[in-house]
């Protein structure tokens, strides 16, 4: 493993959930306290990245941050926004263009957002109007699948997400913040068979901004500096199973979060077994399950021993999510990758609070997935 | 369905007696896409051809859509769940589509399954907007 080359030296967060903020404004301040954490001010940033979804471009923050002048580059790359923000900074730091940057994300999205027109993505009017353009029923056909060939039973599904709110509970920046008993997420209302309304999360709001520098800078900024070993982004190959297909091949082919996270571990020269804390993508409590797999953290199937083990929980051998994932804190797409970093540096610092993971964890892994099939994954340690 | 028109041109023979979905096929790499498309997403070729669809699958994966889908859909006012399923069609392609049950406890991954065209929803002047779907096997579907 050769020695680090970038490091997080600041980040900051706008609470997850909804508020009557601008997306702008939630940026605005999560990338203040990622200044402050770092210890540095917007004129010290030589360049940024950053992006949202539905809330405007990243690059009109300057108008409140500051007009330094710095390359600002807008990122819009759907659920991914966050993770490729990350990725290109990452990259701009290796490249030795610039020695210190950002990554910002930010969303905010109305209830019950989502509701894609085909056309965007290059289908016909028909497949919305006769009722197939629904990205909850995509994560209901892949996990009703995937529980078939696996052994994944319902009582998983209602754990990961009652896993996800008492997760929540325990942070304050989360959105859904009262746990709740796996009987009332199995009774609640039945959204897209096998999932339940608690199975899913909701579009939502937040912002979150990173500070990164060359690793051998980072003692200037940070005492704690956390280290980013790897960061990739992928899209889908021929025969991966994605939200809106019409079709799909019958020779199937790994998902994009397999390959994202194959290179994420060899970059960094690592393997998942390595992993002391990882946030996965749980659009849905299916996808936590799916993804612990796809992304080499466990063996297909063994995620029924694990989750109902407890081995995913806070204090288990492998936690998971321990911020409450998307299900406590709702997806504003352009945040939740870099939401799941924000978490991971926490845990790596040891300043989770009531949530900390026990033990000194020392590496730390994320993933995040989303439409129309990318993936993106971080490697992070101490 | 005298005055039955297709939800769109080109995605299956209609009227007929026997209608098929119609996709294409890659004359370079032999893939199958459906609907019927210009160009290969696994060669990137551009030689594609167009042809009916198998009637009979099995039931790749399936689920129910329980709450009222916001626009684009285009369904009648009063709404009434719907199963959704990808068909595997032997040795050809999986294709997404609406099932005729709704009823989880009536669907398995495995189960035969074969194509009939459903009413979608009615028009203000009577007539009937038509759609494809997978029933399973013996149940008014091909014959």
């Amino acid at each position: 493993m050769s020695g680090p080359d970038v490091a997080i030296v600041g980040i900051g967060i706008h609470p997850f959930g909804r508020h009557a903020r601008s997306g702008r404004e939630q940026a605005v301040v999560a990338t203040r306290a990622a200044l402050a954490d770092a210890g540095i001010t917007f004129a010290d940033a030589q360049f940024a990245f950053g992006g949202s979804h539905s809330a405007g471009d990243a690059d009109a923050l300057v108008s409140e941050l500051g007009l330094t002048g710095l390359p600002f580059v807008n990122v819009y790359n759907g659920c991914a926004t966050g993770g490729s923000a990350l990725t290109m900074a990452d990259r701009t730091i290796r490249s030795g263009a610039y020695d210190l940057g950002l990554a910002i994300g930010f969303d905010k999205h109305p209830r019950g957002a989502f509701n894609t027109d085909p056309a965007e993505v290059g289908l016909g009017a028909w497949y919305g109007e006769t009722g197939l353009m629904l990205t909850t029923q995509f994560f209901a056909l892949k996990i009703q699948r995937y529980q078939q060939e696996h052994g994944i039973s319902a009582g998983t599904l209602a754990r990961v997400a009652a896993k996800a709110f008492r997760n929540g509970s325990l942070n304050p920046n989360a959105w859904r913040r009262d746990p709740l008993t796996e009987e009332q997420i199995l009774g609640s209302a039945m959204i897209s068979h096998p999932l339940t309304q608690y199975m899913f999360c909701s579009p939502g709001e937040g912002a979150v901004a990173l500070v990164l520098c060359r690793a051998d800078l980072a003692h200037r900024y940070a005492d704690q500096p956390v280290y980013l070993r790897a960061a990739t982004l992928c899209s889908r190959r021929f025969g991966s199973f994605e939200v809106f297909s019409p079709w799909l091949a019958i020779d199937r082919a790994d998902s994009p979060s397999v390959e994202a996270a194959t290179l994420a571990f060899e970059q960094a020269g690592l393997e998942p077994a390595d992993v002391d804390v990882a946030q996965v993508q749980d659009t849905e409590s299916g996808a936590e399950v799916m993804h612990m797999a796809e992304t080499g953290l466990c063996k297909h199937g063994e995620q029924e021993a694990l989750i109902q083990s407890g081995a995913t929980e806070i204090g288990g051998s492998l936690p998971i999510n321990t911020d409450g994932g998307c299900l406590a804190n709702g997806e504003p797409i352009g945040a939740s990758g870099l939401r799941q970093v924000y978490e991971n540096v926490l845990q790596l610092r040891g300043a989770a609070g009531d949530r900390q993971v026990p033990g000194t964890p020392r590496t730390a892994f994320t993933h995040v997935y989303g439409a129309p099939g990318i993936s993106a994954c971080t490697v992070l340690t101490t | 369905m005298v005055n039955a028109v297709p939800v769109a041109a080109g995605l299956f023979t209609w009227p007929s007696d026997e209608p098929s979905l119609i996709g294409s096929r890659c004359r370079t790499c032999g893939t199958t896409t459906f609907p019927a498309q210009g160009s290969c997403p696994r060669c990137c070729g551009e030689d594609m051809e167009q042809r009916e669809l198998s009637r009979r699958g099995t039931l790749w994966s399936y689920t129910v859509q329980g709450f009222q889908p916001k626009e684009p859909y285009a369904g009648p006012e009063e709404f009434v769940p719907y199963g959704v399923g990808y068909v595997e069609l032997p040795n050809d392609v999986i294709v997404e589509s609406r099932l005729t049950v709704a009823d989880p406890e009536q669907l398995e991954i495995g189960m035969p399954m074969e194509l009939v065209i459903e009413t979608f929803r009615r028009e203000p002047d009577g007539t009937d907007v038509v759609t494809f779907a997978f029933a399973p096997s013996g149940t008014g579907g091909a014959s």
